[in-house]
C-alpha cells in the first residue's frame, strides 16, 4: 500500500501545481471537473503531466475513464509502475 | 546586447509552457525583443497571462483568427498600444479531433474547411493585416510539419493544411520581398504540445523518432526558438520563402535500420 500512498502524493503535487488548488482538496474522491474545477485543456495537461512523471502512454479512451484523483492513482499504479 | 534589441514581436499561438510559440517567445526575449501575445479562446488567458508577465509583456489580446473583424480589431490595438512591429510569429493550427485518426478520405467537407481556414488562411490574413504596422525589413515566421510533404499516419487533413501553408509561405515571400519583408517557416520535428495531444498515435511516433533521426534525439521548443532567432533577425536577411527544418535531420534520411550501438 505504501506504493499507492506514494503515487497519491506525487499525483497531488502535479495537480496542485497545474490547477492551483490546495493540497487538502486533492483527495481520492475529488472529481477533476466538478470539485477541482478543471476545464478540458486542464485535463489534457494533467494527462501529459502524468505521462511525463510516470512514463508510458495514456490513450484517449483510457483518459476518459479517469475522472477522479483516485481513478488516476489506480490507473497509474496498475499501468504505469 | 541581444541581436533583437529594439525589435517588437507579435506572437500568435502560445497556449501553455509546452507551446512551440512559448519556446520562440523565450528566445526572442533573451535576444532583447519586446513581445506582444494574441490567443484564440478565453480559456487560454489564465495560462498565457503569467507567461507573458514573466517576459515583461503586458499586451495579451484575444483574437479568433477565423474572424476578419477580430483580426482588424487586434491590429488597430497593436497600432495604438505598440506602434510598428518587426516580427510576426504564427504558431496556430486547428483540426477537429476526429479528423486526426483513421483514414484521410474520411475528412468531412466542414472539417476540411475549418482546418484549412485556421491553419493556413489565418497566416495570410494576419500577414496582410500586419503590413501597415511592419517596420522595414520585417520578418514573418509560421510553423509547419513534415506531414505537409509526406503522408504521416493520422496527421491527415492537417498535413494537407500544412502543405497549403508551405505554398503560401512562398507566395507571401514573393509578394513581400519587394517591400523588404521576409516570410519563412520552421518545420519542427514532433514535440509534445497541447496540440500534438490531439493527434492519435503521437506518443509512439515521438518515441520512435529518436531511433530514426540522425541526431538520435527529439527536438525541443528551445531548439525551435534558437532557429527562430536566426529567421527573425538580420542573420537571415538574405533568406525568404524557405521551409527550415528543425527536426534532428529526420527529413534528410531514408528508411534506416538503426543499430543500438
Amino acid at each position: 500500500m505504501s506504493d499507492t500512498n506514494d503515487t497519491l502524493e506525487q499525483v497531488r503535487e502535479i495537480i496542485t501545481e497545474l490547477l492551483g488548488v490546495d493540497a487538502d482538496e486533492v483527495v481520492p474522491e475529488a472529481r477533476f471537473r466538478e470539485e477541482l474545477g478543471s476545464d478540458s485543456l486542464d485535463l489534457v495537461e494533467l494527462i501529459m503531466a502524468f505521462e511525463d512523471k510516470f512514463g508510458g502512454e495514456i490513450s484517449d479512451e483510457e483518459a476518459q475513464g479517469i475522472t477522479t484523483v483516485g481513478e488516476a492513482v489506480t490507473y497509474i499504479d496498475t499501468n504505469m509502475r | 546586447m541581444g541581436i533583437l534589441e529594439g525589435k517588437k514581436a507579435l506572437i500568435f499561438g502560445v497556449a501553455n509552457s509546452r507551446s512551440i510559440a512559448w519556446g520562440i517567445a523565450q528566445a526572442l526575449h533573451r535576444e532583447g525583443a519586446q513581445l506582444a501575445f494574441s490567443y484564440a479562446v478565453p480559456a487560454l488567458l489564465r495560462r498565457i497571462e503569467p507567461l507573458a508577465e514573466k517576459l515583461g509583456s503586458t499586451f495579451v489580446e484575444q483574437c479568433d483568427l477565423s474572424q476578419d473583424d477580430e483580426i482588424d480589431r487586434l491590429f488597430n490595438k497593436v497600432s495604438v498600444d505598440i506602434g510598428n512591429i518587426d516580427i510576426l510569429i504564427h504558431s496556430v493550427a486547428f483540426a477537429n479531433r476526429d479528423e486526426l485518426s483513421g483514414p484521410y478520405y474520411a475528412t468531412s467537407r466542414d472539417g476540411f474547411r475549418v482546418a484549412l481556414d485556421v491553419s493556413c488562411y489565418s497566416f495570410t490574413s494576419v500577414v496582410r493585416s500586419a503590413l501597415p504596422v511592419f517596420n522595414p525589413g520585417s520578418s514573418c515566421l509560421a510553423m509547419t510539419y513534415y506531414g505537409a510533404e509526406k503522408a504521416v499516419q493520422h496527421y491527415n487533413v492537417m498535413g494537407v493544411a500544412k502543405a497549403a501553408l508551405e505554398a503560401s509561405i512562398r507566395y507571401l515571400a514573393a509578394d513581400l520581398g519587394p517591400l523588404s519583408h521576409r516570410v519563412n517557416a520552421i518545420s519542427a520535428g514532433p514535440i509534445r504540445t497541447l496540440a500534438a495531444a490531439g493527434v492519435s498515435g503521437f506518443k509512439a511516433m515521438h518515441s520512435k523518432f529518436t531511433d530514426l533521426a540522425p541526431l538520435r534525439r527529439n527536438v525541443t521548443i528551445e531548439d525551435v526558438g534558437n532557429a527562430a532567432i536566426y529567421l527573425c533577425s538580420h542573420l537571415s536577411q538574405g533568406v525568404t520563402g524557405e521551409i527550415h527544418y528543425v527536426d534532428s535531420g529526420f527529413n534528410t534520411v531514408g528508411l534506416s535500420t538503426p543499430s543500438r550501438e
